[in-house]
């Protein structure tokens, strides 16, 4: 599928001759290589899902965390090179913190996401450095401009959403994420579709067992990014599992 | 303007000026007077300009050293001009007070200068910011400052609403100002008021001789 760079893709610095710069699409290869992250926005909030794969059962629970608070208001979702993407959640946080200092309130997402995609960019332009291995996405809620979701890829381009996903799975998610309505819902009933959509997308097969790590902010939680709490993810997880059964019985009906 | 020994030891650190800002139901209302004076004996300028206009809908009346307010507010209006093409909207009014706040506190050891900056913004509508010498930043209703200001706190205090109507609110302004400006040495020539709502800037320049008179007037 992909064609061999032979010699324009050994630096971030090299175009090839048919224009393309190949150390950043080699950089979304390895967002396409880790485990699907979701972010979807709905009437009074966002909320984000994220497929962990557990490696080993040694691992302790709840370790490896792929959710970052950038700020109070703002949660990041990411995919790809874990240390890279932990890197760049210290540059966001920094950025947020900063514009508070200077301006007195709340960096509007917009303009965070705009400049940690210009912080990304600039690490395609030089041979000395290697692009970020890690694409992620941005959620706020803030009472006068609502919810709002942004993701940004190793290119260092920026996009709002409505809905985005990233990582292996990424075409199957957006699938799910397109067939929902998710302008005229809430939180409460979004975070057990998101639930559902992890649980759908995820590789029984290739990959073992996984940790669902949802978190949100809303109306709901006040502006303020946390992980949702253990009741409410409960119940989203049963809706996830039920839901997955439910399909299952109804194919073994047709057979 | 200019710090003198014999003006510091009398009056400290507030110098010639009479500064206000007043929010009303649907915005605000800043004024000054308009003398420079050096030391409390030579009237340096009768016209200056004490309100400077930030962005659109901010302005900024300065107290203190007129050369440290006039770099202050030249720093600040390009900061803040920066920082409204960059979030391609107005900035908040409270962005710019701490853009502000942040220059005085940053340089409190060199400068001595005094900010109240008023406007609208889309979020928050008509608000006023006191920006102390030192760098403190508070946000009340209205807010009077520079030397002229201690001979009106009693009326300002008393005569005060909340959600004045505009004409209410300029009288107010005007009432105050004439009252500062009769009784402080170093303020005086004209009022100016700018009057700042969501629709537009409204300058309003009322002369010496016409401003309102009191009992011994």
């Amino acid at each position: 599928m992909s064609s061999i760079g032979t010699g324009y893709d050994l630096s971030a610095s090299t175009f090839s001759p048919d224009g393309r710069v190949f150390q950043v699409e080699y950089a979304m290869k390895a967002v396409e290589n880790s485990s699907t992250a979701i972010g979807i926005r709905c009437k009074d909030g966002v909320v984000f899902g994220v497929e962990k794969l557990v490696l080993s059962k040694l691992y302790e629970q709840g370790s490896n965390k792929r959710i970052f608070n950038v700020d109070r208001h703002v949660g990041m979702a990411v995919a790809g090179l874990l240390a890279d993407a932990r890197s760049l959640s210290e540059v966001a946080r920094e950025d947020a913190s900063n514009f508070r200092s200077n301006y007195g309130h709340n960096i509007p997402l917009k303009h965070l996401s705009e400049r940690v995609a210009m912080y990304v960019h600039a690490y395609t332009l030089y041979s000395a450095v290697r692009p970020f291995g890690c694409s992620f996405i941005l959620g706020s809620y803030d009472q006068d401009d609502g919810p709002q979701l942004y993701m940004v890829d190793p290119s260092g381009i920026s996009y709002g959403y409505w809905g985005c996903a990233i990582g292996k799975a990424k075409q199957a998610a957006k699938t799910e994420i397109e067939k929902l309505q998710m302008k005229d819902m809430t939180c409460r009933e979004l975070v057990k579709e998101v639930a559902k959509i992890i649980y759908i997308v995820h590789d029984e097969v290739k990959d073992k067992s996984f940790e669902l790590e949802l978190s949100w902010v809303g109306e709901v939680t006040n502006g303020k990014h946390e992980l949702v709490p253990k009741d409410v993810r409960e119940e989203a997880e049963k809706y996830a599992k039920d839901s997955l059964e439910e399909e299952d019985d109804s194919d073994e009906d047709i057979m | 303007m200019e710090r003198n020994l014999i003006d510091s030891q009398i009056k400290g650190v507030s110098t010639g000026t009479t500064i206000l800002a007043v929010t009303f139901n649907g915005g605000v209302i800043i004024g000054s007077d308009s003398r420079a004076s050096i030391g409390g004996y030579y009237v340096s300028s009768k016209t200056i300009n004490k309100l400077i206009q930030v962005h659109d809908r901010i302005f900024c009346c300065i107290a203190g050293s007129l050369a440290d307010a006039q770099a202050v507010t030249k720093a600040a209006k390009f900061q803040i001009s920066f920082h409204s093409i960059q979030m391609e909207s107005p900035p908040l009014v409270k962005a710019a007070a701490s853009v502000l706040k942040e220059l005085c506190y940053n340089n409190k050891e060199e400068l001595q200068a005094g900010f109240i900056t008023a406007g609208w913004d889309r979020k928050k509508g008509p608000q006023v910011y006191t920006v102390a010498l030192g760098g403190m930043l508070l946000s009340q209703p209205f807010t009077i400052g520079g030397s002229g200001s201690t001979y009106i706190y009693g009326y300002a205090d008393a005569k005060y609403k909340p959600d004045m109507s505009k004409e209410e609110c300029l009288q107010f302004a005007t009432n105050a100002l004439a009252l500062a400006m009769g009784r402080d040495n170093v303020s005086g020539g004209v009022a100016h008021l700018v009057v700042i709502t969501e629709e537009g800037v409204e300058h309003i320049v009322i002369p010496g001789d016409k401003l309102p008179k009191f009992h011994d007037e």
